[in-house]
C-alpha cells in the first residue's frame, strides 16, 4: 500500500492552487503581444529585433548571475523575460543594439540580481534599467524617434524629434488627432498603441494576475491633475487631459510597470496610496518640471516608498479591530 | 427555491478573504452506508485537545456497545465507550495521526454488536441535568476539532443569544453532514429544539454553503412545520467559498458578530455546534446510546467505490478502504480530515506539491486570509526572530486554515511557517515565566 520510495511528509494544506510563478509571468508575456504586434506594425522589425535582443539579453544575464551566485537557475520562471519585454517596450526602436543589452545588464544584475533575485529588487528593474539609458545616453535615448510607418513610405522622414509629449509641452507642431492617438504615435515601443496596452491590462485583469486598483488610480489621478490644470490655465481642458492620458508611457507605466509585484504594496489600501503618489509625480513632472516624462520617475520613486507604505497599511487582524467597527456590524445584524 | 414561502436568508456579515477551492462533492448523493462491525477495534484514549481518558477496563473483560471504557475527572474531557461488542485483549498505546502516542484500548469483536444493558434514556430536566447526559453521551464536536461538547454548553446562563447549527461542510469531498441534514433532518430539528429550550437559546440559525441545495431546500421545509419556535429557527445560505465553516468565520457570516481575538463565540452571544452533533443530542436524548460511532467520506482518485460511511471509532483506516473497493490506483497520501486541513496518515511519493520557489510579493495570500493576515510579512519576520513583531502581526489569530498556502503560486508552505511563528510565541511566553 505505501510506497516507501521518497517520503517525504508535507504540512496541509494538500491541495494548492494551479496558479504557479511561471504561469502568471506567462500571462503577462501574453498581455504584452498585442503592443508588440502594434509595435511591429507602427515600427518595423526593427522593432522586433529590438524586443528579441533585450529579452534574450535579460534571460542569458539571469542565468549567468545565478551561476555565478551559484544559486539555483530560475529563467524557468519567465520573469527574466518579462523583465527584457518591458525594458524593450521603454525604449526607441531606433537604439543601438549594443546599449539594450547594457540597459539589460543593469536591469537583471543590478537591480534584480544583487537584491536577491525575484520578489526581492526594490525598484522596477526596467524602469531603472530605461533611467540610467536615459541620462546615459540621451540623444538615443530621448531624441530620435521613428516615425510611424515610416519604414514603408520612403518619404517620410524616418526619424523625427518630437512625440506628442514633447509637442504638447513646447507647442511647437500640431498635435495628431486624439483618434490616432489611440492607435499609432511617436514614443518608445511599446507605448504607441494605448488600444493595445488597455487590451493588454483587460486580460490581466481578467486572469486576475493584476488588480485593476493601481492602474485605474494611477490614470486618475493625472486625469484629475490635467483636467485641474486645464481648467486653470482655460484652455480646452477635456482634450487636453485626454492628450495627456494617451501619450507617452502613461499606460505602459500604469498597466504592466506599476502593477509589479515586487515593487507596490500588497494590501488594497497601499495599492491606491501608490497609486495616487504615482500620479500626482507623474503629472508634476509632466506639467512643471523641465522633462517630457514623469511616468519612469514618478514609479521608481513610489517604489522605494513601498516597504512604507505597507508598513502603515498592514490591515488589522480578525477580531483585533478597533471597537466602532465592531459596534458598527453589531448594529447591522440586529 | 422554488418552495411555497421558504424562506432561505443570506448571510449578514460579508467574508472578506477565503479561496474558492473545487468542491470535489463526488459522494453528496450517496446515502451513508453503515459498515458490519469490524473483527477489531483500536480505541485511543485521546481524541481531542483536552484531557485523555484512563482506561477502566481490564484485558479480559468483556464489553458491550456502549459500555463506558475510559474516564477521567478532568472537566475537558468526555467519556469514552466501546464501539463494538466482545472481548478486551490488550490496553496498551497507539500512535495517533499528529504523532503523538496516547493509551489505548483494543477490542475483539464477537461478531454480535450487543449493546450494553445498561443504556437508557436519560432523565432531563434541568440544565445541569442536561449537561451531565451530554458529558456521559461522551459527546465531542463532530466537525473535526472534536472539542467536548458539554464544556461548550456550559457557558453562564443567558449569555448566549444564538445557537448557529453549523453545516457549511466547506472543506472539499466531505459530504457527510450533507447526507445527515438529508437523512436525519427531523434529528437536527429536535435536536435543536433540545438545546434551544433547555439552554434558553432565543435565536437558531442553521448555516449551509449554497452548494448544498437539496440540504437547504428539506432544512428549509421542516424548519417551517415547527410551530411552537415560529420565526425562531431559519435556515441560512452562504457563498461557498473556503473556509466558510471556520467557527469565527461562521459567526460573522451568520451574525455579523467578530469574535476579539483570544476570545470565545460565547463572549459574543454565540454557541457553535456542528450539525451532526445536534443530530446526536436528539437521538441520545430519546435513547440514550452514547457516541460510539461517526460518518465518514471516503472519497480522492486512489478509492475504488467512493462513498460515505457510518464506522464505529476505532476501526482501523485499511479496513474502512477495503470495504470502498480499496485501491486503484497508488495513493500518494492518505489524509484524515479534508485535503486543506486534514493531517496525513500514510503518504509515499509526494508528487502533489509544488516545488517551493522565491516568493514574488503576490500578494495573494494576504488577499486569502480571512482572518486579514498578511502570511508572507509574516512568514518573512519568523526569518528575524522578532517575537513581539510576530505578536503585533496578529500570528495568534490564524486558525491555520491553509488558504494562503493554497493561493501561493510559488508554492510556498506558509502554514508550516505560521505554526513555527506560533510556537515561537509559545515558547518566549515560557521563557517570560508567563
Amino acid at each position: 500500500m505505501v510506497n516507501d520510495r521518497l517520503l517525504t511528509a508535507s504540512a496541509s494544506p494538500h491541495v494548492r492552487t494551479r496558479d504557479t510563478t511561471r504561469g502568471i509571468m506567462l500571462d503577462v508575456l501574453i498581455a504584452l503581444v498585442p503592443a508588440l504586434v502594434a509595435s511591429v506594425v507602427l515600427f518595423g522589425f526593427r522593432a522586433l529585433a529590438v524586443t528579441a535582443v533585450s529579452v534574450c539579453s535579460c534571460v542569458v544575464f539571469e542565468f549567468l548571475s545565478r551561476k555565478a551566485m551559484r544559486r539555483p537557475n530560475t529563467i524557468g520562471d519567465l520573469s527574466a523575460a518579462v523583465t527584457g519585454m518591458i525594458l524593450a517596450f521603454n525604449l526607441p526602436s531606433t537604439i543601438p543594439f549594443w546599449m539594450v543589452v547594457f540597459g539589460a545588464l543593469i536591469a537583471i544584475v543590478v537591480v534584480k540580481q544583487m537584491f536577491g533575485g525575484i520578489g526581492q529588487n526594490f525598484v522596477n528593474p526596467a524602469l531603472l534599467a530605461r533611467i540610467v539609458l536615459m541620462v546615459s545616453f540621451p540623444k538615443a535615448m530621448l531624441a530620435s524617434w521613428a516615425t510611424p510607418f515610416a519604414w514603408r513610405d520612403s518619404s517620410v522622414d524616418a526619424v523625427t524629434s518630437a512625440t506628442p509629449l514633447s509637442i504638447l509641452k513646447s507647442g511647437d507642431a500640431t498635435m495628431p488627432s486624439l483618434l490616432s492617438m489611440c492607435f499609432s504615435k511617436a514614443g518608445c515601443l511599446g507605448e504607441v498603441c494605448a488600444a493595445a496596452l488597455v487590451l493588454g491590462g483587460v486580460y490581466l485583469v481578467v486572469r486576475r494576475v493584476i488588480s485593476p486598483v493601481i492602474p485605474l488610480c494611477f490614470v486618475g489621478t493625472v486625469g484629475v491633475c490635467m483636467l485641474a490644470y486645464g481648467f486653470a490655465k482655460g484652455e480646452n481642458a477635456f482634450s487636453f487631459a485626454a492628450y495627456e492620458l494617451l501619450s507617452g508611457g502613461l499606460l505602459l507605466g500604469a498597466i504592466f510597470m506599476a502593477t509589479d509585484y515586487a515593487t507596490s504594496p500588497i494590501s488594497i489600501k497601499g495599492k491606491i496610496i501608490f497609486a495616487v503618489g504615482c500620479g500626482l509625480i507623474t503629472s508634476l513632472i509632466r506639467l512643471f518640471g523641465n522633462m517630457n516624462e514623469g511616468v519612469s520617475f514618478s514609479i521608481v520613486l513610489m517604489n522605494i516608498l513601498v516597504p512604507h507604505i505597507d508598513r502603515l497599511t498592514v490591515p488589522k487582524p480578525f477580531g483585533m479591530e478597533k471597537e466602532k467597527k465592531e459596534k458598527k456590524a453589531e448594529v447591522k445584524a440586529s | 427555491m422554488g418552495i411555497s414561502g421558504a424562506k432561505v436568508r443570506s448571510a449578514v456579515g460579508k467574508v472578506r478573504g477565503g479561496v474558492h477551492v473545487q468542491h470535489h462533492k463526488n459522494t453528496a448523493d450517496q446515502p451513508i452506508v453503515r459498515l458490519p462491525a469490524p473483527d477489531k477495534v483500536v480505541i485511543p484514549m485521546q481524541m481531542h485537545i483536552g484531557a485523555p481518558c484512563a482506561p477502566i477496563v481490564n484485558v479480559g473483560d468483556t464489553v458491550a456497545v456502549g459500555q463506558c471504557i475510559g474516564d477521567t475527572t478532568a472537566f475537558v474531557s468526555a467519556p469514552i465507550h466501546a464501539s463494538i461488542s466482545g472481548t478486551v485483549t490488550a490496553v496498551g498505546e497507539t500512535t495517533l495521526a499528529n504523532g503523538a502516542v496516547t493509551r489505548a484500548v483494543t477490542i475483539e469483536s464477537d461478531g454480535q454488536m450487543r449493546l450494553f444493558e445498561g443504556l437508557e434514556a436519560p432523565k432531563i430536566d434541568t440544565r445541569e441535568e442536561f449537561l451531565a447526559a451530554i458529558r456521559a453521551s461522551g459527546l465531542v464536536g463532530l466537525g473535526g476539532a472534536g472539542f467536548p461538547t458539554h464544556v461548550k454548553l456550559a457557558f453562564k446562563p443567558g449569555t448566549v443569544d444564538t445557537l448557529v447549527v453549523n453545516a457549511a461542510e466547506c472543506e472539499p469531498f466531505i459530504t457527510v453532514d450533507n447526507r445527515e441534514c438529508i437523512e436525519n433532518s427531523w434529528d437536527v430539528l429536535s435536536g435543536i429544539q433540545i438545546i434551544k429550550e433547555i439552554l434558553d437559546i432565543p435565536r437558531v440559525v442553521i448555516a449551509v454553503e449554497r452548494n448544498k441545495p437539496k440540504a437547504i431546500e428539506i432544512l428549509s421545509s421542516i424548519a417551517r412545520q415547527v410551530e411552537k419556535h415560529k420565526g425562531e429557527i431559519s435556515v441560512m445560505q452562504l457563498k461557498s467559498i473556503y473556509p466558510q465553516g471556520a467557527e469565527k468565520i461562521m459567526i460573522y457570516s451568520a451574525t455579523g458578530r467578530r469574535v476579539p481575538a483570544g476570545k470565545l463565540p460565547s463572549d459574543v452571544g454565540c454557541l457553535v455546534m456542528n450539525v451532526a452533533s445536534v443530530a446526536f443530542v436528539a437521538r441520545y436524548v430519546k435513547a440514550g446510546k452514547p457516541l460510539v460511532s461517526r460518518s465518514l467520506t471516503v472519497d480522492g482518485s486512489a478509492i475504488c467505490v467512493p462513498q460515505n460511511v457510518r464506522v464505529p471509532i476505532g476501526m482501523s483506516v485499511g479496513e474502512i478502504i477495503d470495504h470502498c473497493g480499496g485501491f486503484k490506483a497508488t495513493p500518494y497520501k492518505i489524509i484524515t480530515g479534508g485535503p486543506m486541513m486534514g493531517s496525513i496518515l500514510a503518504f509515499s511519493k509526494e508528487d502533489s506539491l509544488k516545488k517551493e520557489t522565491d516568493c514574488i510579493n503576490c500578494g495573494r495570500c494576504a488577499a486569502a486570509c480571512p482572518m486579514h493576515l498578511q502570511a508572507n510579512s509574516i512568514a518573512r519576520i519568523v526569518k528575524t526572530g522578532d517575537v513581539d513583531a510576530l505578536v503585533r502581526a496578529g500570528t495568534n489569530v490564524c486558525m491555520e486554515c491553509g488558504s494562503c498556502a493554497f493561493s501561493c503560486p510559488a508554492g510556498r508552505p506558509l502554514v508550516q511557517h505560521m505554526r513555527l511563528a506560533k510556537s515561537m510565541i509559545r515558547e518566549a511566553a515560557k521563557a517570560n515565566g508567563k
